[in-house]
């Protein structure tokens, strides 16, 4: 097969450590594996280190601005349903800065995958606190610690009705393609918090911090994902051992669901009817 | 005939009904009318009025003096009466008094309880207008089982009867319609122009006076296939557009200055992302909350400057509603072609003033995608989003058609193919393949309107909505007038288009700038780019719309 048909990473600008590495080859096994063409798949950034995925694949790439992958991406997906639409972006991007989209795209659903590479602090801007960094955290802007509390991505997605909600680790590659493929394969909002090492400027996050605390859901007591109740407990849990996998999960109406005319055609594809428009202007006679 | 009327009272005292209703029973008379709305931020209460001016042939603009006044309460008597010509009416239910003889007090509160129903009082004042006007009233029966249930109708026929029955008629309003027409606001129009031109994705955050654009799409919506959405923020509403835009739909948002200010980032990256988006500006007194449901028109500098950095885009400002229809379609089309930002610039004016028109012609509509052919792709040739070109315009592909293409936009400056450069040379060839879109775009501006007479001593000049007031100023200065008055109204005024002001400035004797603004922003413009400075000014900009009258006299006094 021509190479231009297969996904292919190209070079990055990323440190070499990165967890945004992982990630990266993560998406594109899993993609592979579910068979869909680069063609057929848009991702959307916003902007930081992660936000730049886009570029490294050769697949649709769609870098917006800070904070807004979000709504190009919803938009994207309502007005061509063939695309599969992905946001690749970092902490800053979808908590801080899109935090208000991130709210309201729960709540709109449209049928898109969410992975935000999660390292708790700025890397493209060298080391600032970000919205999930810990109290205490020492940064640049932040000399005496955090003292603002983290966002709890998680919890608040599940809270705001989210269908899928996951964590996952970039040290568990295994895991994180899984993670990625039932988030793909999803009807609706799917978010996907990827816990990733920043080797330039989290000096506290580290793999090794990650891979201490770190457990699967899967592991010893049957968890039910579908009990929005016991999600929103193991959601809290954070410090001396974090939960991955799925936390919730709920079928639902995607956003594209709700439109007849969407079932059997994109709004992309449906023709122009002028019938229709000069109905409306004699309305007005 | 020019009739002039004005209906007031308090918000939530039925007289959005009285004026729509007796609207629409003047436009299916055959008469043409004009109405002014002046309402207040608030739900209830306060001081609100329509004023609604109709002829038997089309009515440019508002006017000040009053024909009647139907007063719902004392205040509005007492706020207008000094507005009233001399042989004019007022027309009140018994709670509304002065020593005044031009007043008409009928019991039409006390007749719509006998009729069964309080609610049908402004239906008593509503029969006793139309018998006043001559107005016929064979089709009341249709407007109000259109509006109500069958009982409640029937009531309001009968209150509409009995308030018949209380006058003579008085004026004789004849009927001559002008052809087929329409009775729309410039809303009505940017939206059906949008519709035209195959708008799939609307966008937007409410806000005053831009709401009814997107009220009108959302009621139309289903059976128009167009996604209407209403965004958590105006940053949002212009992000999904330009992400609905990026895969090849139509998608437009539109919002007021406040919200605007919101959307000046993503206006950039639409600029260097070169992807088309139509934005409505319908402006309303700033800065900041400003007078949110008043008129003025100050953002002309704003939206030909706004965003940091540099990149062509167009702004149109929008005249009157059927250059609402048509230049919102033509947005569309240039949007594609130049893939740049199209910001279409109205004002509460324009957006609430609801007028007959000449209907709106879709045939004369072309839809100009500007979109590149897949075909060359598909057999193999290699796809750059950003290719280098002479007209700097460069192929649109819709991603996702061809295999083993991808089509990659970015925010950080980019190569051909869409991806990050901070490579010097890379950069000046994109900064200049931009550059040059604009310059392709100057060719094809549309010069200004000129009102009156061509030969003019006196030139006026405005743009956007102010030609209402403008085209009636110049038949009023030009009545027994020995000096001869032109106007120039700008739609297109970025790029500026400067051809015909710089050939009629050399033989005029006086050039005066009309705005609803305090700095004269098209008088700075004009100077800016032709170095043409006024010779005078009328400015506007208490909220309230100038009146022909107004400009005729100012313009005199200059």
């Amino acid at each position: 097969m021509d190479k231009k048909h297969k996904f292919e990473t190209i070079e990055t600008a990323w440190c070499p450590g990165c967890g945004n590495f992982a990630i990266l080859d993560a998406l594109k096994e899993t993609l592979t594996e579910l068979k869909v063409k680069p063609h057929e798949v848009l991702i959307v950034g916003g902007i930081g280190q992660a936000a730049k995925t886009p570029q490294y694949l050769n697949v649709n790439g769609y870098e917006s601005l800070h904070g807004r992958a979000l709504p190009p991406a919803a938009a994207a997906k309502i007005a061509n349903q063939k695309l599969k639409v992905i946001v690749n972006t970092g902490d800053g991007d979808s908590y801080g800065e899109g935090g208000n989209h991130f709210i309201h795209n729960i709540r709109r659903n449209v049928d898109i995958t969410h992975f935000v590479h999660d390292n708790q602090i700025y890397g493209l801007t060298k080391g600032q606190s970000s919205p999930t960094s810990d109290l205490g955290h020492i940064t640049d802007f932040t000399p005496e610690g955090v003292i603002d509390r983290p966002i709890n991505p998680v919890a608040t997605a599940i809270a705001l009705g989210a269908g899928f909600v996951a964590r996952a680790f970039t040290g568990d590659k295994e895991h994180l393609m899984e993670m990625m493929k039932e988030a793909l394969n999803h009807n609706g909002y799917a978010l996907v918090d990827i816990l990733q090492p920043c080797v330039s400027f989290n000096k506290v996050n580290t793999f090794a911090w990650y891979s201490k605390r770190v457990y699967k859901l899967t592991e010893g007591k049957k968890y039910d994902s579908t009990d929005k109740g016991a999600a929103f407990q193991k959601a809290l849990e954070w410090g001396d051992k974090i939960p991955l996998g799925i936390l919730y999960r709920e079928e639902k109406k995607s956003y594209t669901d709700h439109f007849d005319f969407l079932k059997t055609t994109t709004l992309l594809e449906l023709p122009h009817d002028k019938k229709v428009v000069r109905g409306f202007i004699e309305e007005f006679f | 005939m020019d009739y002039n009327i004005l209906i007031g009272g308090a918000a939530g005292q039925g007289m959005d009904t009285l004026a729509t209703v007796f609207s629409k029973i003047l436009h299916k008379s055959g008469l043409c009318l004009f109405t002014l709305q002046d309402y207040m931020s608030r739900v209830r209460g306060g001081h609100n009025y329509y004023q609604i001016r109709f002829s038997d042939t089309f009515v440019k603009s508002h006017r000040e003096d009053l024909d009647g006044i139907i007063a719902l309460n004392q205040e509005t008597l007492d706020l207008h009466i000094g507005r009233l010509k001399q042989d004019g009416f007022i027309l009140a239910d018994e709670n509304v008094t002065s020593k005044d003889s031009r007043l008409i007090t009928i019991p039409a509160a006390l007749i719509a309880k006998e009729v069964g129903n309080v609610k049908t009082t402004s239906s008593v004042t509503l029969g006793f207008l139309c018998k006043l006007f001559s107005i016929e009233s064979t089709f009341m029966g249709d407007i109000f089982s259109g509006m109500f249930a069958e009982s409640v109708a029937k009531q309001n026929i009968e209150s509409f009867t009995r308030g018949q029955a209380l006058t003579e008629s008085k004026y004789k309003a004849s009927k001559a319609r002008p052809g087929k027409t329409m009775l729309v606001h410039g809303n009505h129009g940017i939206a059906l122009g949008a519709l035209a031109a195959g708008l799939r994705f609307y966008s937007a955050y409410p806000m005053t006076p831009s709401t009814t654009i997107m009220s009108f799409l959302a009621k139309k919506a289903k059976a128009a296939k167009v996604i209407v959405e209403q965004a958590e923020d105006e940053i949002a509403a212009i992000h999904m557009a330009i992400g609905a835009s990026y895969t090849g739909v139509r998608a437009m948002t539109g919002t007021s200055g406040g919200g605007f200010s919101l959307m000046v980032e993503a206006l950039g990256f639409a600029g260097i992302a070169e992807i088309p988006v139509v934005i409505a500006l319908i402006q309303r007194p700033g800065p900041a909350t400003g007078l949110p449901t008043r008129t003025e028109q100050s953002d002309l500098m704003y939206a030909i400057n706004a965003s940091h950095g540099e990149f062509g885009r167009m702004v149109i400002a929008l005249r009157n509603p059927e250059d609402a229809f048509y230049q919102t379609a033509r947005a569309f089309n240039i949007a594609d072609k130049y893939q740049m930002p199209v910001i279409l610039l109205g004002d509460q004016y324009l957006a609430d003033a609801v007028q007959t028109v000449k209907a709106f012609d879709i045939d004369k509509i072309k839809i100009e995608r500007h979109l590149a052919e897949p075909k060359p792709y598909l057999n193999g040739k290699d796809y750059n989003r950003y290719e280098l070109t002479q007209s700097g315009i460069s192929p649109r592909l819709i991603p996702g058609l061809v295999p083993g293409t991808a089509v990659n936009i970015d925010s950080d400056e980019h190569d051909v193919h869409g991806n990050i450069t901070e490579a010097a040379d890379v950069r000046n060839s994109m900064v200049e393949k931009r550059a040059r879109k604009f310059e392709r775009l100057k060719r094809e501006v549309m010069e200004p309107e000129l009102l009156g007479d061509d030969s003019m001593d006196i030139l006026l000049l405005g743009w956007g909505s102010i030609y209402s007031q403008l085209s009636e100023a110049v038949d009023i200065l030009n009545q027994n007038s020995k000096r001869k008055y032109g106007a120039l109204v700008f739609g297109d005024i970025w790029p500026f288009p400067q051809t015909t002001l710089i050939e009629k400035a050399r033989i005029v004797k006086k050039i005066i700038n009309v705005e609803q603004n305090h700095d004269g922003q098209l008088a700075r413009l004009v100077r800016e780019v032709t170095g043409i400075q006024m010779d005078g000014s009328v400015l506007r900009y208490d909220g309230h719309p100038l009146s022909p009258a107004e400009i005729a006299r100012k313009v005199k006094e200059i």
